[in-house]
């Protein structure tokens, strides 16, 4: 009961041990803003502890080893059948460790899950412009972690050595074997050499429970501390600006809700891991270079890389007595560089576009972004391409759609639907900030017509409140004009940036992509139907509703988020 | 454990509230400008240790920590009577996850393993309760988050980043010097790996196909006679005699045979005219490595209507009446045929050795 008891006065018990200890003061009373979408990464981290947990139980009884041997075990329909030391050792997990097919399913589940909520972290962090300065190291970081996590995975399901994994390391390693120069030596000394060798799997377990986990905490580690350091972003909203960081204290409502979603997560895995089974190694059987399945596919996360494979026409040249095996290594290497090179660039290429070095501490909604939006929109598309086509035979199966046809489609889709997400998304944009606009020029439609004295009918409107004018009237990303006269005549001498034909690209990528619906004070529609008395009201609502719509940018930018004022560098 | 007094309770905030000591609710405070030093706004910290990696005044000193001003918390929920509610439904929470908790213990106690069925209850089992155990900690955690604590919301303020104390940007010659040892350093760990495996050599380009080898049939391991073939139609994998259980051999050598009805081979097409002009095949039989070009999966379908070998991993497609020529998908080259033959005793063996390397392109494989 001492326990309870120094648990129920939990503040007072740290403060007496810990009183005046600043360290701990600032932590909790760090401040947490909210907002759903910043528990993505809650959920990649929590998946990462779960991995770490499960991965150690599973550690303790799995045999890493490529040794030859008869199977005699409970899993009868295998019984005298030859199999490496690995499979058999994860058969045994499986069927004679209790709890051990749990373990093993929560660890694949939570793999699975892990690479997924890094994949919609960082479309939240894109999507929302939270990687902007000062924050581009950590946006690095996550790249570097996202990558890592797919080798991670790669590696974590290819070690029980059944044939279904066994299919994706001979891909793997046929991939690496078409490098140009160094790919041959590259499989020799992975696979100590001639595939599939006997070495693989021992080395790919050091460095799936030892390199990686560690690199991963290193990172992770890193990329909490520079969070915690430069404090969160936070969405727009009532008295949130550039300046000022709001929400509630770490201890004890974000410890509370963080420790409650941690619980969420496992109890997600646990139950998906009961209920839901996931790679059933002793169904597919032990590797065997000669067999294979038809309908073979690997872990979602590979899915992309798979359909890239899969999409690309038989294109190979032979110059000077070499192989250029294009059609490896092009679709292995191209889309993953695409996606994450263009992904680690495009800060500082929107930087460049832009000409904003300041910093962003102020989340942009994704409609008041709308090339950056569109930019992201098409590389998932490009993405969701390749990964549907990474299953081109089971639609083809499910659909009854000519397997060759859906190659074929997939072949133009994958350059027509970036475009077209990228145009449409923009458009949508557009759209919801031109809605916006209305909401705040005339506020909410609340369905009654009134007569006026005069007889005139007028729609009644409600004004918007305080929060959501706020969240609507934010600043669009303020556009800073280039060190310019870009919109200037002709006449105008254009300043050294912009001189030249890269100046001229710059100038014309500006223009796209700071493409906003003008907001040209509150009269520019000339509909003046709305501007009753009412409707008036709603545009004067807030002052800053009316400087946002105000007739510059970048003055309404200037003071609604308190007069961002770092130099720029 | 599951003692209501647990939550955040009147007495126990003043001494909670210390850790709060300065921070203020944050309608008072979010639009205070930090005027330099002295006025401090809501949990910042001291301005000096923000500002500074160098110098950090000590606590109380000039420049340091202000005196904090005692604001605390709200002591109680928002809402007394749905508190009270609450409060039952956590304690009710908890009290599932303790039986839960004990139900896990009591199923890994019960339920055995050692067969498919004993494992499927035991996971059942073990997994619900496990679940059920996080899910309502979880639950119960969230409604006294939600319900149970007062909701609060504060403010405090960004500082500015930026320190230039490690002189990176200011000493070019530092900077570069840094940036050249990194490069052997880097380099060092990876001469380290040469001796992870030994150099390729010409490995890639035999397998272990000789003269007089016989196939055997994959499974079986039998020799094969072409009269063992009652009609045309199916695919067979074969293996080397002497290697049907080396993965390593097999992985280059294995090698498929399929009986075509006469006259369907047409061996002109060969895409590779000039390098295949024996014919290699035994009575309407043709072996083909099975070894896909791509990347190396072993093309395991075979579509005896249209004569069509379909690698399901990347569904390149070989013509097999023609030379296993590529029809569609994205491996470049045809299959390589093995020479094949009879020996003494009517058994399918091999004339000699692939004439050009089988499976996924390399850099030094050449224009074979």
């Amino acid at each position: 009961m001492a326990i309870d008891k120094a648990l129920a006065g939990t503040g007072s018990w740290l403060d007496e041990r810990f009183h005046g200890a600043k360290g701990f003061r600032t932590f909790f009373r760090k401040i947490f803003p909210d907002h759903w979408t910043f528990m993505l990464g809650e959920i990649a981290l929590y998946s990462f502890v779960i991995l770490l947990l499960t991965g150690t139980f599973l550690a303790l009884f799995f045999q890493p080893s490529m040794t030859e041997m008869v199977y005699h075990g409970s899993y009868v329909k295998l019984d005298g059948v030859h199999m490496s030391k690995a499979y058999a050792s994860t058969l045994n997990i499986s069927f004679d460790v209790r709890g051990g097919l749990l373990m093993r399913q929560i660890h694949h589940w939570a793999a699975n899950l892990f690479v997924a909520a890094i994949l919609v972290h960082m479309l939240r962090i894109f999507f929302t412009g939270a990687y902007r300065k000062p924050r581009e190291v950590n946006w690095l970081i996550g790249i570097v972690l996202f990558t890592l996590a797919l080798l991670e995975g790669l590696f974590g399901y290819s070690l029980p050595d059944d044939l279904l994994s066994g299919a994706g390391l001979r891909i793997t390693q046929g991939v690496l074997q078409s490098i140009p120069v160094v790919g041959t030596y590259l499989s020799f000394f992975l696979f100590g050499g001639e595939y599939p060798g006997n070495d693989i799997i021992p080395r790919m377990y050091i460095l799936h429970v030892l390199l990686i986990p560690g690199l991963f905490a290193a990172l992770i580690g890193a990329h909490l501390f520079i969070m915690f350091h430069q404090k969160h972003t936070q969405m727009p909203g009532k008295g949130r600006t550039n300046k000022n960081v709001v929400g509630a204290p770490m201890y004890p409502y974000f410890m509370a809700k963080t420790g409650a979603f941690f619980l969420f997560v496992f109890a997600a895995c646990a139950l998906a891991a009961t209920f839901a089974q996931i790679n059933p190694i002793w169904i597919y059987g032990p590797y065997n270079p000669l067999a294979i399945s038809a309908g073979s596919q690997p872990d979602f996360y590979m899915g992309f890389l798979e359909g890239s494979l899969r999409i690309m026409p038989a294109w190979q040249w032979v110059i000077f007595g070499h192989t250029f095996a294009f059609n490896v290594f092009i679709p292995a290497l191209l889309p993953l560089g695409l996606i994450m090179t263009g992904a680690a660039f495009w800060p500082f290429i929107e930087q460049w576009i832009t000409g904003d070095k300041r910093e962003h501490h102020l989340n942009d909604r994704p409609r008041n972004a709308p090339a950056r939006t569109a930019v992201g929109m098409a590389a998932v598309s490009f993405y969701g391409v390749l990964w549907l086509e990474g299953a081109n035979d089971v639609i083809a199966q499910h659909f009854d759609i000519a397997l060759y046809t859906v190659t074929e489609i997939a072949r133009v889709a994958v350059f027509a639907v970036p475009i077209l997400a990228y145009i449409i998304t923009k458009r949508i944009c557009l759209g919801l900030q031109r809605k916006d606009l209305h909401l705040l020029e005339h506020g909410v439609e609340t369905g009654i017509i009134r007569q006026l004295p005069n007889g005139e009918f007028i729609e009644e409107t409600r004004p918007l409140g305080e929060d959501e004018v706020a969240k609507l009237a934010l600043p669009q990303p303020e556009r800073l004009p280039l060190p310019v006269g870009v919109s200037g005549g002709e006449d105008d001498v254009p300043p050294p940036g912009m001189r030249g034909s890269i100046g001229r690209v710059r100038a014309r990528l500006n223009r796209i992509v700071t493409e906003t619906v003008p907001m040209n004070g509150h009269g520019a529609n000339g509909h003046g139907n709305g501007h009753g008395p009412d409707g008036q009201g709603a545009v004067s609502s807030g002052d800053q509703a009316h400087a946002a719509i105000g007739s510059s940018g970048r003055e309404a930018g200037g003071d609604s988020t308190g007069g961002d004022g770092s130099p720029t560098s | 454990m599951t003692d209501s007094t647990a939550g955040p309770q009147p007495g126990d905030n003043e001494p909670t509230g210390d850790l709060f000591s300065d921070l203020s609710a944050h309608a008072s405070g979010a639009g205070d400008e930090p005027a330099e030093t002295r006025h401090r706004v809501i949990g910042t910290p001291p301005p000096a240790e923000a500002r500074s990696l160098l110098k950090t005044p000590p606590p109380g000193a000039p420049g340091g920590p202000p005196v904090p001003r005692q604001r605390e918390l709200p002591a109680d929920p928002d809402d007394p009577v749905s508190a009270k509610r609450a409060e039952r439904v956590v304690v009710a929470c908890f009290l599932i996850a303790t039986l839960a908790g004990l139900g896990f213990i009591a199923a890994y106690l019960i339920f055995q393993v050692h067969s498919v069925t004993n494992v499927l209850h035991s996971n059942l089992a073990l997994g619900s309760t496990m679940g059920l155990a996080f899910l309502a900690l979880a639950v119960g955690a969230v409604i006294w988050v939600r319900r149970l604590m007062p909701t609060v919301e504060l403010t405090e303020l960004r500082k500015p980043e930026g320190a230039e104390a490690s002189q990176f940007t200011k000493r070019p010659m530092v900077r570069r010097a840094l940036i050249a040892a990194t490069v052997p350093v880097a380099l060092a760990p990876i001469v380290l790996l040469r001796d992870l495996g030994p150099l390729p050599g010409t490995k890639l380009d035999h397998t272990v196909w000789r003269k007089g080898m016989r196939l055997l049939n994959y499974g079986a391991n039998t020799p094969i006679r072409p009269a063992d073939f009652s009609s045309p139609g199916g695919m067979i994998t074969v293996v080397p005699d002497g290697f049907q259980d080396d993965f390593n051999a097999l992985a280059k050598a294995a090698v498929i045979i399929i009986k075509f009805a006469p006259n369907v081979i047409e061996f002109s097409a060969r895409p590779e005219p000039g390098k295949v002009v024996q014919n290699w095949t035994v009575d309407n039989i043709v072996a083909y490595s099975k070894i896909c070009t791509h990347v190396g999966c072993p093309a395991a379908l075979y579509e005896h209507t249209t004569h069509h070998i379909l690698c399901p991993c990347h569904q390149s497609t070989f013509d097999a009446a023609r030379g296993a020529q590529v029809i569609f998908g994205p491996a470049t080259r045809a299959l390589p045929q093995l020479p094949m033959t009879v020996d003494a005793q009517g058994y399918l063996v091999a004339r000699h050795d692939f004439i050009e390397p089988v499976g996924p392109s390399f850099w030094e494989r050449g224009p074979s």
